[in-house]
């Protein structure tokens, strides 16, 4: 169940510039928040910028009651949101989608993030921590700078693969050409022990990575989820702005809505631009 | 201390009748959605108590069902939104098995709004909900910007937004609300031509058309390239437009368009207006319509109005 809930502001940090974590007092949406899901939050509090930005959730703070987000700022509302200070108060209707699915602890897992895409990864890595699956991490970005949490990834005790873009950090190249080549190495190998459930991969980063990751993982045959990004109107299902492509179960075409059937979808029933 | 404490009696006032008959659709206060902007109902249900509506319009019906329009389908503008939805729907025969019996569920009005391609479309849609229980009115919407055919072509001119009205009229009991474009010369004749053939109330407006552009891309934001713009934005041309009609048409009306607030609604209720609808506020503040609600009932109580059709059209004495 989602609520409409005014948050305070504990605390908000630049992290790198244009990058900031927010931090938010909500015990009823830490509570109910899950990896994949995202929070619709009014950035400031005049007709103009009129819409909500909706936000995935980053990290959850049971113990403190709060919920933190991650993001870049990329237009007028992110950047009202980057001037909340500590105690401010924040409207916010949440946790909203379908998010990723639970990996039995017996799968092996793939994640692949692009640049802020590891906003809602994090989220799964660490839950995915809590519940003992451990995860080969592939982590791009367009340069160093821009690599994010690797570190505290790494804690959680997942491997994690460095590439950029530029070169500046790790395997030089896109994220999807890095994890490709593993997949390549690793489909010659015979079967891996201790993952008697399969395979399964999770990515999130713009739309030409995700596009990308699938079909990889198509011609593969291995299962995968995106997070899929959206303009959204009112984040909960009314007004179907955010409607994305895909393949039905009769294969039909159908658009479905990024705020509730996603932003989490099976990689292969997206259809693709 | 004091007597009414003891008696629990809070308030001596009476409070107002905020009642409204809308064409012979009865509203237990003036507020109802603008259709489109609350889906079919349940999408807000988690956070306000869809009793607490005057009715409910929900996002429009066409005879079969509808993919919509290639997004981007939304661009934010100045104060507003420009949309290009393209009346994605599930079609009538599963909206009556699939979402009526939700509604059905609660004790409220619910408006149906209709589009098609043809005069003809209209009439079966309007048979085919007839007979369809829990339906108190239907909406004609003859002003959709989004749609290549039907829409808004059938509510630019006079003599085909009458045609559809008979035809509306001609297959259904239910009281008939027409919805008007603001996309013309001259709202009033329609609006005359609309009364004329038999409309019970008219809506107004449906969204202004419009166009946003990527300056990066080098191209229009919108897939469908031009939209219908909503919000706070085009609120006064939408209240002039309701101050015209009033003036002509002796039919209520349902004003709409840019209302964020109760101080927003009373303004269309003075220039004329019988009921109103929220719509784009929905997105930004999902309790808007039971907020507005309230608001209306405190003006009405603070300024000792009994009764809320007092203050329809109330703007025009001062004129």
């Amino acid at each position: 169940m989602s609520l409409l809930v005014e948050a305070i502001v504990t605390k908000q940090e630049q992290i790198a510039p244009g990058h900031y974590r927010l931090y938010l007092f909500t015990p009823e949406i830490a509570e109910a928040a899950g990896p994949g899901q995202f929070l619709h939050v009014r950035c400031g509090n005049t007709l103009d910028p009129l819409l909500r930005r909706p936000i995935s959730i980053h990290d959850v703070d049971r113990a403190k009651n709060e919920v933190i987000l991650f993001y870049r700022v990329a237009g007028r509302g992110t950047a009202l949101l980057s001037k909340s200070k500590t105690g401010d108060t924040l409207s916010l209707v949440g946790p909203l989608g379908h998010g990723f699915s639970t990996p039995g602890t017996r799968t092996r897992v793939a994640v692949v993030s692009g640049g802020i895409g590891i906003a809602p990864l994090y989220f799964l890595l660490q839950e995915m921590a809590g519940s003992g699956t451990s995860a080969d991490v592939f982590l791009g970005a367009a340069t160093a700078r821009q690599l994010f949490f690797s570190r505290e990834i790494m804690n959680f005790g997942h491997r994690v693969v460095l590439s950029t873009d530029d070169g500046s950090a790790g395997y030089h190249g896109t994220v999807t050409a890095l994890f490709e080549e593993y997949i390549r190495k690793d489909s010659n190998k015979s079967s891996m022990p201790g993952h008697s459930d399969g395979n399964m991969v999770y990515g999130c980063g713009p739309y030409g990575m995700l596009k990308r990751l699938a079909e990889i993982i198509n011609k593969f045959g291995i299962p995968g989820e995106v997070s899929l990004e959206e303009r959204m109107g009112c984040g909960v299902g009314a007004c179907l702005s955010c409607a994305c492509k895909t393949r039905g179960k009769e294969s039909e075409v159908q658009y479905r809505r990024v705020c509730v059937e996603g932003p989490v979808f099976p990689a292969g029933e997206v259809i693709w631009e | 201390m004091g007597m009414s404490g003891a008696t629990g009696q809070k308030n001596t006032g009476i409070r107002p009748n905020l009642a409204v008959n809308v064409g012979g659709i009865l509203m237990k206060n003036p507020v109802t959605t603008a259709s489109g902007t609350f889906g079919f109902g349940p999408e807000y249900a988690p956070y306000l108590d869809l009793n607490h509506l005057g009715a409910i319009t929900v996002k429009g019906i066409t005879l079969s069902p509808r993919n919509g329009n290639p997004t981007p389908r939304l661009a934010e503008t100045p104060a507003g939104i420009l949309n290009s939805i393209g009346l994605q729907n599930p079609g009538v025969e599963r909206f009556i098995t699939e979402v009526l019996p939700f509604l059905a569920g609660y004790d409220l009005p619910v408006i149906i709004n209709i589009a098609g391609d043809t005069v003809g479309d209209y009439a079966l849609l309007a048979e085919k909900l007839s007979c369809a229980p829990g339906v108190a009115g239907l909406e004609v919407n003859i002003s959709c910007p989004n749609v290549k055919k039907g829409g808004m072509q059938f509510g630019s001119d006079p003599a085909t937004a009458a045609e559809v009205t008979r035809a509306v009229k001609e297959s259904t009991d239910l009281p008939v609300i027409v919805k008007l474009s603001p996309n013309v010369t001259s709202i009033v004749a329609v609006a005359e031509k609309v009364a004329e053939a038999g409309a019970n109330a008219l809506s107004m407006i449906n969204t202004l058309l419009g166009l946003a552009i990527d300056i990066k891309k080098k191209r229009p934001v919108l897939g469908n390239i031009l939209g219908g713009l909503s919000g706070p934005a085009v609120k006064p041309v939408a209240l002039r437009a309701v101050w015209q009609v009033y003036q002509e048409v002796k039919l209520p009306i349902i004003g709409m368009g840019g209302i964020m607030t109760a101080e927003d609604a009373i303004e269309f209720i003075l220039a004329g207006a019988t009921a109103v609808a929220v719509g784009t506020a929905n997105f930004v503040n999902p309790r808007a319509t039971v907020e507005i609600i309230d608001g209306i009932e405190r003006y009405l109580a603070g300024n000792k109005i009994k009764d809320i059709s007092e203050l329809t059209g109330l703007a025009h004495k001062h004129e």
